[in-house]
């Protein structure tokens, strides 16, 4: 059963993964300007422009572009950066060890906070405490993460010294010193998605506390903390799920924008670079590679799900 | 009316208000340059203090605000109406495959990070509010296209649609006339969150130079320019942000406020 | 020496009395009924014995069980006798067990709890055999079984620790009526056999007046009578158990009509639903909901379909409705079909309305009457002039007022909505009606009423009507023909009194002998 639900799930993974490249080679197409002569300056000679043409494989039809690309990337090829002249996997490779051990950073950060607050705030339904940690959420949802990294800067890094205000150790220089260059950035992604699971943690929990099988638990002689715990936790978790799922794809999209804050060498750095000096290849493969980190994530909570919720394994 | 959906309802209009009145009046010229009266904390003359270049922040706020909710009202127009639709047409084909088009549609709007395409398309066709608009936009339609369909599959279940599919209505007409009026709560509250959505990804979007661009203002650029100042002129960062934050936090408890005053299950309660 | 003893309970939830000097009692091994219709306050007394009261009750009075007044027990306490001295099963089988865990887990759960000195492996595969499910592994999951089933499993969490008092709300309301029976039996014997007091709560008269020694009579939250079940059944005191007993027992009584040529003409039809695919590339199986029927329903015809969940009657309604297509078969009215070339045939449609089940979801809420009762119309070419004079018709055939078309849905009371749903199906004056299961949500004085106003309408229309309903007792008052249904196929047929009083078909015969019967009364 839950084989067959994993090769259905991986299935659509494929499709989705088809469709999503196919778009980005549209966009990317159509996207005006020739990259050779921009590469050459507009003094350049019609047989250069020619030569580099051919050289970048701009002659080819788009069929063979598109297959050509798409087969690259699947052996790990994504072609050679028009700016640089280097593999565009290898620029891309250092960049992601800082982009996503930052995006788990957050995830990990937002999830430790936002469980915690969510399943208190639930078993306090309307209660002081509750307030206070609703209210907390609702302005944590309002506040722009970039905004919240530079005040974390003013703060912690400009007036207490306790960070240094941008830039990346490298994991060479030990793992505490990337990550305690990681840790104001990370705090400044993590925080407003931590307020937004928190909410839904909250309100999953309420939803399941209304279900009739939480009376029975009750009648059962399980306290409500305990009913609470062994009851509703595994079925709240389902909505958390989703939530959890869609948290990665914003992290790691809006670590592109932190990295622009904390000036740190990530896939964000890289695609802005790229885009201003038209470097389209580089940029086809950045956003595609974060496309594929997304729907791989969603196939790894697809997965989750199955695992929580037995009903699932059976439908398929 | 709760407190929430006051206080939200308030907060709200104060914002449109600022944006408003900004065609007919503000306190300074919000493009004059004062150079010597740059980086003034907030004082009797300028509210909300000056800029590296002498900018009344007051009047760049107020006409900032016309930025973020012009394309954040526009990127929600743009959401309800293809998404409404979309979602509507899919319910009333449950299970078909025009359902399963649109729906497997969504999940692929929704596998991409949605901030990389907005950067992707405004870095391709050229930075500027009408490209932040369709890429927030495009993002709203699955959004809106869930929501109605996720509102309409259980009304497509009821008895009254029942009768009026005995009464001869085709799908298109019930959708229109039973389906929409009933989840037209669901929407408006989906509304108002995207709106504030909105904002925030306008902010990001000019923060890093994709969205509007000088001299029209905006609030996330008078964040980028706040940036490299933020040690010696704090306020530079803290005024638009706060503007930020009040404006989205104000669209969310009006949000909560007008799901709660909607809920029919609440007003029968209540009557 | 009471097991319990309910001694002037009053209640209120914030600030609404819901119960007034409720008192009553239940002895070792006594089985006891606590009846009345909906909002009498049955299931609250339920709930304030087991101290699972919603927040912001208050209560006065004292409950006690085994001479302990749990109202002033602490939490820890209440929950040290729930599921241990007191079990508890609940209407709702689909609900009330946690999707998410096996049976095996939820029942031994129970016995972990409260008795550590047992093992709870051995002890789950114990009762669950006890409450007859022998045959099922304990690592089942609640969505693998069926309602009678987990009926079964919440039975089995409720006995597993050997209470000394079981109460059971409205155990068999969701329960097709031979898995009903079963289910009234497997309780009645856990009582008997381990000496458990059974309170049990319920709407249904019939369903008590064969099991229960004492019987609680509710209304508005106070008691209006309690007495031994054959005294009370015999001579009831009380101006609303009598009310009570009447409805329950309630026959209307059809005008006589003749039967003529065929109406509706139902020719071998058969209707498959495509199953989800088990298999990638595999054909996508089918699942045959109607397997050919056959039946002919006389102008003038007033016939019962009946059946339990899933037999198809639900399935066949919609295909006569037109709504959705039949893969084999025809279905004609007045010789014409009422899906004609793969969209229904809206010349036939008009002559056909249906009155369905539940009264608050058949109307739009956001409509007011005039505009919701004439909907249908929509079917007719050109709309009739006469509308206001049509809508004032309607409303008063089914004993509604005039001035009532300006209201919305939601000022009129169940009953009214059902005669509301009547007043939409009349107004274009049709050939036939469909009333499917449109008594069933009612309370039975209501229902009563209902069905009084079918039989007089009748009368004054000529009506022709299908009747479909899972309630053997509600067909046979208000119909000349029934036919009875199982597994998609139609298996008897024909004239209501003989089915009912000799039925041929095995499974016939199992209906009639599971449907619970009120016995005669007194009054």
């Amino acid at each position: 059963m839950m084989l067959r639900y994993a090769l259905k799930r991986l299935l659509s993974l494929l499709i989705s993964l088809a469709i999503a490249s196919l778009v980005i080679f549209t966009v990317i197409e159509v996207a005006p300007g020739d990259p050779a002569s921009f590469m050459l300056g507009i003094n350049a000679q019609e047989d250069t422009l020619a030569a580099l043409r051919t050289e970048l494989g701009l002659d080819q039809t788009k069929v063979q572009r598109y297959l050509a690309w798409v087969g690259g990337m699947v052996q790990g090829d994504f072609g050679t950066s028009y700016q640089y002249r280097t593999p565009v996997a290898e620029m891309i490779g250092d960049r992601l060890w800082v982009s996503l051990p930052l995006a788990l950073y957050a995830l990990i950060l937002s999830t430790l906070i936002a469980f915690p607050a969510g399943i208190y705030a639930a078993s306090r339904r309307g209660k002081a405490g509750d307030i206070g940690v609703m209210g907390a959420t609702q302005i944590g949802v309002a506040i722009p993460n970039f905004w919240f990294a530079m005040m974390l800067v003013l703060v912690f890094a400009i007036n207490l010294r306790w960070f240094s205000a941008g830039g990346f150790a490298g994991w060479d220089e030990g793992i505490f010193a990337a990550l305690k260059s990681l840790t104001l950035p990370a705090i400044a992604l993590a925080l407003p998605q931590a307020a937004i699971l928190a909410r839904v943690m909250r309100s999953a929990l309420l939803d399941v506390l209304g279900e009739d099988f939480m009376r029975t638990a009750r009648a059962k002689g399980l306290s409500r903390g305990q009913a609470l715990r062994r009851h509703g936790l595994r079925n709240a978790m389902i909505p958390v799920l989703t939530i959890l799922g869609l948290q990665f794809s914003f992290l790691l999209a809006g670590g592109i924008i932190i990295e622009q804050v904390f000036y740190l060498p990530g896939l964000g750095r890289l695609i802005f670079q790229s885009i201003s000096a038209r470097d389209l290849i580089v940029v086809e493969s950045v956003t595609m590679l974060l496309v594929f980190a997304v729907i791989v994530v969603n196939f790894a909570v697809d997965l989750a799900y199955a695992a929580v919720d037995p009903r699932l394994r059976a439908r398929t | 009316m709760s407190r929430t959906l006051i206080l939200g309802g308030a907060l709200s209009a104060l914002m449109v208000l600022a944006a408003l009145v900004s065609f007919v009046w503000t306190p300074f010229d919000h493009t004059a340059m004062n150079i010597p009266a740059k980086l003034q904390t907030p004082n009797a003359v300028h509210w909300f203090g000056t800029d590296h270049f002498g900018r009344d922040m007051f009047s760049m706020i107020m006409v900032g605000a016309r930025t973020s909710i012009a394309v954040a009202f526009v990127a929600v127009g743009i959401g309800i109406g293809l998404g409404v639709p979309l979602g509507l047409w899919a319910a009333a084909r449950q299970g078909g495959w025009v359902d399963e088009v649109i729906m497997r549609g969504n999940d692929l709007i929704f596998a991409f990070p949605s901030l990389v395409i907005a950067i992707l398309i405004t870095a391709i066709f050229g930075a500027g509010a009408i490209n932040a608009i369709i890429a927030i936009g495009i993002f709203n339609i699955p959004v809106f296209a869930r929501v109605t369909r996720g509102g309409a599959l259980p009304l497509w279940a009821r008895e009254f649609i029942m009768a009026a599919r005995v009464a001869g209505k085709g799908p298109a007409r019930i959708s229109v006339e039973h389906i929409l009026p009933n989840i037209a709560n669901l929407l408006i509250v989906q509304a108002t969150i995207q709106f504030s959505l909105g904002i925030l990804a306008e902010a990001a979007l000019s923060y890093v130079g994709l969205g509007a661009q000088p001299p029209t203002p905006s609030w996330g650029r008078m964040l980028a320019d706040a940036q490299t100042l933020v040690s010696i002129a704090p306020h530079m960062a803290l005024v638009p942000g706060f503007a930020i934050i009040i404006t989205v936090l104000g669209l969310n408890l009006l949000g909560d406020g007008l799901r709660d005053a909607l809920d029919p299950r609440l007003r029968v309660a209540r009557a | 020496m009471s097991l319990l003893e309910v001694k002037n309970l009053s209640l209120s939830i914030q600030g609404t009395p819901i119960l007034q000097d409720v008192s009553l009692t239940v002895a070792p091994g006594e089985v006891v009924a606590v009846t009345g219709e909906s909002g009498s306050g049955k299931s609250m007394t339920a709930l304030a014995i087991m101290q699972l009261l919603p927040d912001g009750s208050e209560t006065t009075g004292a409950v006690d069980f085994d001479s302990e007044d749990v109202t002033r027990s602490t939490e820890a306490r209440m929950c040290a006798l729930r599921g241990n001295n007191i079990g508890m099963v609940f209407q709702e089988p689909m609900t009330a067990l946690n999707p998410v865990q096996t049976i095996g887990a939820q029942v031994g759960e129970t016995v972990q709890l409260h008795r550590p000195d047992l093992d709870a492996e051995t002890r789950t595969v114990e009762v669950l055999e006890r409450v007859g499910l022998a045959g099922i592994s304990p690592r089942r999951y609640p969505h693998e079984l069926s309602g009678g089933q987990r009926q079964r499993v919440v039975i089995a969490i409720a006995i597993a620790c050997g209470p000394k008092l079981l109460i059971a709300d409205e155990p068999t309301t969701a329960l097709d009526v031979t898995t009903q029976a079963q289910i009234l039996d497997l309780l009645v014997q856990l009582a008997q056999e381990d000496g458990m007091g059974l309170l049990m709560i319920t709407h249904d008269l019939a369903v008590v007046a064969n099991m229960a020694h004492r019987i609680v009579v509710m209304q508005n939250g106070a008691v209006v009578e309690a007495g031994d079940t054959p005294a009370l059944l015999k001579a009831p005191k009380h101006p609303y158990t009598k009310a009570l007993f009447a409805a329950s027992a309630h026959q209307a009584t059809l005008p006589d009509q003749t039967a003529h040529q065929p109406l509706l003409q139902v020719r071998g039809v058969v209707r498959d639903y495509t199953l989800p695919r088990t298999r990638l590339f595999a054909p996508p199986g089918t699942h045959r909901a109607v397997d050919n029927v056959s039946f002919d329903i006389p102008r003038g015809g007033r016939v019962g379909l009946v059946g339990e969940s899933g037999c198809g009657k639900s399935t066949l309604t919609r295909a006569i409705l037109g709504l959705e297509p039949v893969q084999a078969g025809e279905i004609l009215l007045d010789g014409q079909p009422v899906f004609a070339s793969g969209a229904p045939n809206l010349s036939v449609r008009r002559k056909m309305q249906v009155v369905f089940q539940d009264p608050y979801g058949s109307f739009n809420p956001r409509h007011r009457v005039s505009r919701l009762i004439t909907e249908p119309f929509h079917l007719l070419e050109t709309p009739p002039a006469d509308r206001a004079a049509r809508i004032a018709e309607a409303l008063s055939a089914v004993g509604l007022s005039p001035d009532d078309a300006h209201k919305y849905p939601h000022q009129f009371s169940g009953g009214q909505r059902q005669r509301l749903a009547i007043a939409r199906a009349l107004i274009i004056r049709p050939e036939l009606i469909v009333f499917d299961e449109a008594v069933s949500a009612l309370d039975v004085s209501v229902r009563a009423q209902i069905l009084d106003l079918i039989a007089d309408l009748c009368g004054q229309y000529d009506l022709t009507y299908l009747f479909i309903s899972h309630d053997l007792s509600v067909v046979r008052g208000i119909t000349d023909q029934v036919m009875v249904m199982q597994h998609g196929m139609i298996v008897e047929q024909g004239d209501t009194n003989d089915v009912f009083d000799a039925p041929k078909h095995p499974y016939t015969q199992t209906l009639i002998e599971a449907a619970p019967k009120l016995p005669r009364t007194g009054s």
